[in-house]
């Protein structure tokens, strides 16, 4: 199919003469793949199929109460200060973005009347400009009108450096224009083409003006609004005890027909998950909880009492091991694992190949983590357009132990193989938590039987992830020769998080292991590849470049995914909800309904 | 007794600033950076972590953060906490009333308990109904709190479905009604912490009782032709109980500063419950002055149970 043929195509579907299905059925009988397909029609400006909730209540209140459990209690309502997932999920009931993303990883308006397209003049050519138009009579809980003040406001009081705004990220580097009352224009300083960071999901919450505006830049922990939010979402704020319990009550003037459905909203915090599922699953106390890393085996026992389910969905969070290809045993300049050492024997590609035959992915997923995580060879899975169609996983042990005697290393008397001297015995190292301690035990047993021996170590979790630099057993140190963790990809774009294997963000001293690229492998052709996808505008080449990236590293066996996670959910079987891997559980409350 | 008192007061300050000295020494040497979360995340710049980390003034040498603390401390500024950006003391004074309210029902169903129990088993030692109580007593303090609590949870709310699980401070209903719902989420975590406490309340009284009932004057009281009762209550049980109240005066710290474990497993919104999430999220304001508070009661009741061992018993002299 050439470019002319699909342009015809996609112009057919605009005017409405061709169905979007039929489109799409024709693109992937021509070979490309139906998320690309989908992403050339967003390009072109037709709208994106929503995967949200179909709301089915006719009028807005009505439904009583809805109990929501988190079993990490929030404990501040500013989303700009909200640095954990429990913080956010608090903030988000009360304020919004313009947009929000749904399952499916597509920008759904929430305050904006439109998601910015080229067609609707949202975006310019040269992709450097977004304009965004406000939804027109959204109040906020207080009967003052939304406008564009408040929306260029957020960007002054999180761009602020002195504000301290954990979202700050997303706003430093843009200009944020006022063209009317309901119109605003963002002004990137490069061409862009992830645009929706900011005033989107989870890092794009619209601040009140009248209610933030004197607390700007080092005042920002005065403001009396940070502990009683004044916002436009679908409930009121009512009360808050930070670290215990937070209410709210149904905000009349909602800007969606009919919605909210529930008249109370109660957030209840503290306890552990396994606790939680069963206040939702076994006694039904309450409604919905929330990031049940909970044994499938223990989750599936308690839904046997018929009274809540299980609910999943996918996200951006990858399990995966990191193979060190620096020598974490030897101390140059005051650091071990430095890119000025070499690793002995982990810098033989074939023996990083062997190791990544020697996991069984499968048993891992099947016997360990259910429902959620699934097997899967490439770092990064989702949206569908980002996945690597072409990696995939094996495991062999035959096969494993034939690379390495084919490569020289010979077995010795303990069994182990070595050759000149080095023996293939490592550290494998992660952080303390059932599952993993598990997939660590299933990876040694097939290492022992290709002849290389593992050490198992676990870190707590509190010190592993930490960014302590006095402690030698953070994640980022990596003074060990294999570890294992999660990492969390927040947008349903790979751009940023791909940036951990970008030359120049090696964890190293000198950045106090700051840097995102743990692993300290670096590939010219990756950080080409990864600077050309900052600047392509085209979706389809963009998500080819980025895609590269990922195969680099995956295939040169430095980074071996194990399981793309899910985010797993329990609700009530009465209970119509929505929760999205890409924003947060509550991103779509006012949609939320009793059947 | 005026200087008695004056003088333990000053004793009390260099020990107290020790305490505080120690604490906040282990609290700055322990792992973990209040501000973790945000290394993790790819979308905060390193930037942002640095200038909380100098705004909160974490960078700075241990001493020169352990006086400013103490100045502040001094004032009555009791800190501010890293996580919920607000003050401490507000923090701790939105938990008091649950605590006093869980911890303190369960010390008085654990005295209403042990007290009959142990009396009356003293005063029939090795008799069936005293075989029975010391049984009991022992299975009671033997069974840690966190079992006998997931044990009730499962009996009452699970496989009965009698009782919520989930303690919530804030019930929306009024009169009677919040009365009952209060009693009906109350009644697990009050009988769980109180059981525990009575068991070994009962084996302090009952062995008190043993101590004063073969005295002397107890003999005489009957010989008189006191009625049994009578001499039991007015004569054996209030001496026996000085010891018993002087471990009472002793518990009052722990009533004010949570039951950590029942509260983290029923989710009652104590100081406990408050301490458990402010060390899991590196929040050292809030874990410093809970625990420093709790120092500060730990000694005050130490100083309580001495003048009210000396009233109960004149026999006690301050010197």
């Amino acid at each position: 199919m050439n470019e002319h043929k699909l342009q015809k195509l996609i112009d057919d579907v605009k005017d409405g003469g061709l169905s979007r299905r039929s489109f799409m059925r024709k693109v992937v009988a021509a070979g490309i793949a139906a998320p690309i397909a989908s992403q050339m029609l967003v390009w072109n400006g037709v709208a994106m199929a929503q995967a949200s909730l179909p709301y089915k209540p006719t009028k807005a209140g009505g439904g009583g109460p809805l109990k929501l459990l988190l079993w990490q209690a929030p404990t501040l309502l500013n989303p700009h200060f909200a640095s954990g997932t429990k913080d956010q999920i608090a903030s988000r009931i009360f304020f919004e973005p313009l947009a929000g993303w749904d399952k499916e990883g597509n920008l759904t308006p929430q305050l904006a009347a439109e998601v910015p397209t080229r067609a609707n003049g949202g975006l310019s050519a040269d992709g450097k400009e977004v304009i965004w138009k406000l939804k027109p009579g959204v109040k906020w809980h207080d009967g003052k009108p939304l406008t564009a003040d408040d929306v260029v406001f957020t960007w002054e009081y999180a761009a602020d450096p002195a504000t301290a705004a954990y979202t700050t990220g997303a706003y430093t580097d843009i200009k944020v224009e006022k063209i009317d009352d309901l119109t605003v224009k963002v002004i990137f300083k490069q061409p862009t083409p992830f645009w929706a960071d900011a005033f989107v999901g989870v890092t794009g919450q619209i601040l009140p003006k009248h209610h933030f505006g004197e607390y700007k830049g080092a005042k920002s922990r005065e403001a009396p609004a940070n502990l009683k939010p004044v916002g436009t979402g679908p409930y009121k704020f009512v009360d808050f005890k930070p670290g215990d319990i937070l209410t709210g009550e149904r905000f009349a003037d909602y800007h969606v027909k009919n919605q909210p459905h529930f008249d109370t909203l109660e957030v209840k915090g503290g306890g552990d998950a396994v606790s939680a599922a069963r206040a939702v699953l076994q006694t039904a106390e309450f409604d919905y909880a929330w990031n049940l890393q909970v044994e499938d085996e223990v989750l599936k026992r308690m839904e046997t009492g018929g009274r809540g389910k299980v609910s999943t969905v996918v996200s951006g969070d990858i399990e995966f091991i990191i193979l060190n290809t620096t020598d974490p045993w030897t101390e140059v300049d005051g650091e071990r694992s430095s890119v000025k050492t070499k690793h002995p024997t982990l810098t033989d590609p074939k023996v990083r190949e062997a190791i990544n035959l020697l996991i069984d992915r499968e048993s891992v997923q099947k016997f360990i983590y259910g429902r959620g995580g699934i097997a899967t060879a490439s770092f990064v899975n989702e949206p569908k357009q980002f996945k690597s169609q072409k990696l995939k996983y094996e495991f062999n042990i035959d096969k494993a132990n034939k690379i390495l005697d084919d490569a020289g290393y010979k077995r010795g008397s303990d069994g182990i193989r070595e050759k000149d001297g080095k023996k293939l015995k490592y550290v494998f190292q992660t952080s303390i938590n059932a599952p993993r301690q598990k997939t660590q035990a299933i990876i040694k047993q097939a290492c022992q039987k290709a002849g290389i021996d593992l050490e198992l170590k676990s870190v707590t979790a509190s010190v592993f992830f930490s960014s302590d630099v006095a402690n030698p057993d953070t994640y980022t140190k990596l003074y060990v020769d294999m570890e294992m963790y999660t990492t969390t990809q927040p947008q349903p774009d790979p751009e940023r998080f791909l940036n951990q294997f970008a030359s120049w963000e090696v964890a190293t001293k000198e950045n106090k292991w700051l840097g995102r690229n743990v692993s300290r492998y670096s590939d010219p052709a990756a950080d080409e590849a990864y600077k050309a996808a900052q600047k392509e505008l085209d979706p389809a080449k963009r998500a080819a470049l980025l895609i590269k990236v990922n195969e680099i590293f995956c295939e040169a066996n430095v980074i071996l995914p194990l399981l793309s996670r899910t985010r797993v959910a329990a609700a009530v079987n009465n209970l119509a909800h929505d929760h999205s891997g890409w924003d947060v559980d509550t991103w779509n409350l006012a949609a939320w309904y009793r059947t | 007794m005026a200087t008695y008192l004056i003088r333990r007061l000053l004793i009390a300050i260099p020990s107290l600033l020790a305490i505080s000295l120690i604490l906040f020494t282990v609290l700055a040497l322990a792992p973990g950076d209040p501000f973790e979360e945000l290394a993790t995340n790819p979308n905060v710049p390193p930037e942002v972590r640095a200038a909380l980390r100098a705004k909160f003034g974490i960078d700075d040498p241990v001493m020169v953060r352990y006086f400013r603390w103490l100045a502040a401390m001094a004032q009555g500024d009791w800190g501010f906490s890293f996580a919920s950006r607000i003050n401490v003391d507000s923090l701790i004074l939105q938990r008091v009333p649950t605590t006093l309210f869980v911890v303190g029902s369960s010390q008085l169903l654990a005295l209403a308990i042990a007290l009959p129990v142990g009396i009356y088993a003293a005063t029939r030692p090795y008799s069936l109904f005293d075989q029975i109580a010391n049984t009991l007593a022992f299975v009671g303090f033997s069974l840690p709190t966190f079992f006998t609590g997931l044990l009730f949870i499962l009996l009452f709310s699970i496989y009965l479905d009698w009782l919520p699980f989930v303690y919530r401070s804030d019930i929306a209903a009024t009169g009677w009604r919040w009365y009952w719902e209060m009693l009906r989420q109350a009644i697990m975590p009050i009988t769980v912490l109180g059981l525990f406490q009575a068991a070994s309340y009962t084996r302090y009284v009952r062995s008190a009782v043993l101590d004063v009932v073969r005295l002397d004057y107890v003999t005489t009281a009957r010989a008189k032709g006191l009625s049994e009762q009578k001499v039991t209550i007015r004569h054996v049980a209030r001496n026996a109980l000085i010891p018993v109240v002087t471990l009472v005066a002793l518990q009052m710290p722990a009533v004010f500063g949570g039951a950590i474990v029942t509260e983290q497993i029923f989710r009652v919104p104590g100081i406990g419950s408050l301490l458990i999430s402010a060390i899991l999220s590196n929040d050292t304001p809030v874990v410093m002055a809970v625990t420093f508070v709790f120092a500060c009661l730990v000694v005050l009741f130490n100083l309580i149970a001495d003048l009210l061992y000396g009233w109960l018993d004149p026999r006690i002299s301050f010197r």
